[in-house]
């Protein structure tokens, strides 16, 4: 017999979780930055490969759940955030893994090598980004509080701590960014100019990362404003 | 009237198995669908909700079902008019009935969202109006009952709205929930048990005190109702004491702990929703059939004061946990199933708004639907932003089963009407 009066009909699925799993999926890629670089300064390209792929297969899944979440999310859902808001949210929650992939791509189809002067403050650098991520993903995971809450009281607070403490360290990655490029301006004349041009890109791409999770983090305050 | 002491038995025997029916059908149906909100939210397990249905849908059909009971038997339709023609209210009720519990069943087997409220209303007012004559309708009575399935979302919506700001400020937003809840929580189970008890006391036992030339002023029902919300507080606060915090459910989420006293919480709201939903639903089944019996048992005197006999209500009372026992635990496992982002402190805000909106349209004989009527608090408690997800199409579908079920009850109706009154060569 079919239910269509059951009250059950009026409980859409919370877009809390779905998008809590994406961001998730998200930092897997982030993660594994870490690891894709220390195997390039190693010259081992064989590792380096082995971590791409994982981290395409990560971006591939962070994907699947984006088009999940997009499906769900009909225009009759009466939701105590904005479809909006959270839509822009999953599209930057996805920039992360996208860019994190476009990142390791570009190295390792160059085979770009980052000079052993560099070497330290440019993983310090790509650490610092990442930490930003996770931060970005700290503010997402109190999304559920935030609901049992009614996005009101200290919980409230606390998550605007957490977004203070997101823009500060995006911030830091900005100074080491800063320092990195100096450093590579430095040494670029000794080096080829299509390497430059090139390590100048990723430079740019790992700051962005810490700049998407820094809008991340806007966007969690917008949900918080209304 | 001759005709009645030739039929009378019969007519009796087929109005009471058509209201058996629909009250089976309201037991294995609608009953499901204000307790699965406390098995969707895990207060409850399926057992558990049964036994409480059981137990309170009997209780409010039996307590605090007669004021809707005799708003369906005799408020509907002018029974002036039916003076002369007691033999057409008798058909015209059985017709409702067996017009009702078709249209019940036609549309759950397709799958149309219908409410039992509206199809028993329609074909009451489809055979009166068509069958008889437009005058024989109370049409002031019945835009009341129309206006009631609009305010009593509204009402309760509002009401559930208030619930969950209060439990926000109280407990929620306070730095130590779990205490908070538990400190609080007493609270609004004395308002359960406070409101089933006015209710029975000043609607549903108002015969019984009569009979025995017992008065109660409203102040003495308040007061015995108080300590009965005292007594049912008491009670809450000791299952309330053993609920232990445990430390490691709140590394993924740190309102678990304060999720399980509200769970607690949602074992009184159900019982509470279970009452309601007895008080009112069950009119739909044995208001005609009270009605049918009432004519026959005085031979055809419509304007007689008969005191509805008591075999009724429990009739009805015994159809809804037949219906239960038979089928609706199933329906109760399927929406419970489907129901998983309800958490027990939005639940039992949903329910007790509901329920309060339901049982004072009880008290006051007004046939209002129950699902419709959660669905407004459900909403409510959304409004205030309490719900991950609410899907408004089911808005939109309640609006369709007002626009299909009226016209669809009273369609049937008329014909079930012809078909008696030719059987019977009238």
């Amino acid at each position: 017999m079919a239910l269509s009066n059951s009250i059950s009909n009026i409980f859409g699925v919370s877009p809390i979780k779905p998008l809590q799993n994406h961001m998730a999926a998200a930092i897997k890629c982030v993660d594994l930055l870490d690891p894709f670089l220390k195997a390039t300064f190693e010259d081992n390209w064989d590792k380096a490969t082995d971590v791409f792929d994982k981290i395409s297969a990560e971006e591939q899944s962070a994907d699947d759940l984006k088009k999940q979440f997009r499906m769900h999310m009909p225009k009759s859902l009466f939701m105590p955030v904005s479809r909006g808001d959270l839509l822009s949210i999953i599209t930057k929650q996805d920039n992360i893994a996208n860019l994190t992939k476009d990142i390791c791509g570009i190295i390792l189809g160059r085979k770009m090598a980052i000079p052993k002067k560099l070497q330290d403050d440019f993983i310090g650098f790509a650490e610092s980004s990442a930490e930003t991520c996770h931060k970005a993903h700290g503010a997402i995971n109190e999304l559920d509080e935030l609901l049992e809450t009614g996005f009101a009281g200290s919980e409230v607070k606390f998550v605007k701590k957490l977004i203070r403490d997101l823009a500060a360290q995006e911030q830091k990655v900005d100074k080491k960014e800063q320092k990195l490029r100096k450093k590579l301006f430095n040494i670029e004349t000794d080096l080829s100019p299509i390497d430059v041009i090139f390590m100048y890109n990723i430079i740019d791409q790992i700051g962005g990362l810490a700049d998407t999770a820094e809008l991340i983090g806007n966007q969690v305050e917008l949900l918080l404003a209304k | 009237m001759e005709f009645f002491t030739e039929y009378g038995a019969i007519l009796i025997i087929i109005a009471a198995m058509a209201g058996f029916f629909m009250a089976w059908g309201v037991g294995a149906n609608d009953v499901a669908n204000a307790m699965g909100t406390s098995v969707g939210s895990k207060a409850l397990t399926i057992k558990q909700a049964i036994l409480i249905a059981m137990v309170f849908e009997f209780a409010g059909a039996y307590l605090a079902g007669g004021e809707v009971t005799s708003t369906i038997r005799k408020g509907i339709v002018d029974s002036a008019i039916f003076a002369e023609r007691p033999n057409d209210l008798v058909f015209g009720m059985l017709s409702a009935l067996l017009a009702a519990g078709t249209w019940l069943m036609i549309a759950s087997f397709m799958g149309w969202p219908v409410s039992t409220t509206h199809s028993i209303v329609g074909a009451i007012v489809g055979f009166a109006a068509i069958g008889v004559s437009v005058d024989a309708v109370h049409w002031g009575k019945v835009s009341t009952i129309v206006a009631s399935w609009v305010v009593s979302p509204v009402i309760a919506g509002t009401l559930s709205f208030a619930l969950f700001r209060s439990v926000q400020r109280l407990i929620l937003l306070q730095d130590d929930p779990f205490t908070k809840a538990k400190r609080y929580i007493p609270i609004y189970m004395f308002f359960v048990g406070f409101l089933i008890a006015m209710v029975t006391l000043l609607k549903g036992l108002k015969h019984v005190f009569k009979d025995n030339g017992m008065a109660l002023t409203f102040a003495d029902s308040a007061l015995i109702a108080s300590v009965v919300g005292i007594v049912v507080a008491i009670i809450g606060s000791y299952l309330l004491s053993r609920i232990k915090r445990d430390l490691s459910l709140e590394t993924d989420n740190r309102f678990a702990n304060v999720e399980r006293v509200f769970a607690v919480l949602m074992i009184f709201t159900a019982c509470a929703m279970a009452f309601a939903h007895g008080s009112n639903d069950v009119a739909n089944a044995v208001g005609p059939l009270a009605a049918v019996v009432s004519i026959v048992s005085s031979g055809g005197d419509i304007a007689a004061k008969s005191i509805m006999p008591p075999w009724i209500l429990l009739l009805g009372g015994g159809g809804i946990v037949v219906g239960l026992a038979t089928y609706g635990f199933k329906v109760m496992g399927t929406i419970g199933r489907k129901i998983t982002e309800l958490t027990p402190s939005r639940g039992f805000a949903a329910e007790l708004g509901a329920a309060a909106t339901v049982v004072i349209a009880s008290g006051t004989g007004l046939p209002i639907s129950t699902t419709h009527t959660l669905v407004g608090a459900v909403l409510g408690v959304g409004l205030a932003r309490g719900i991950g997800a609410l899907n408004l199409r089911m808005v939109g579908s309640i609006f369709l089963s007002w626009l299909v079920t009226l016209p669809a009850g009273a369609g049937l109706c008329i014909i079930f009407f012809y078909i008696f009154k030719a059987s019977f060569g009238q």
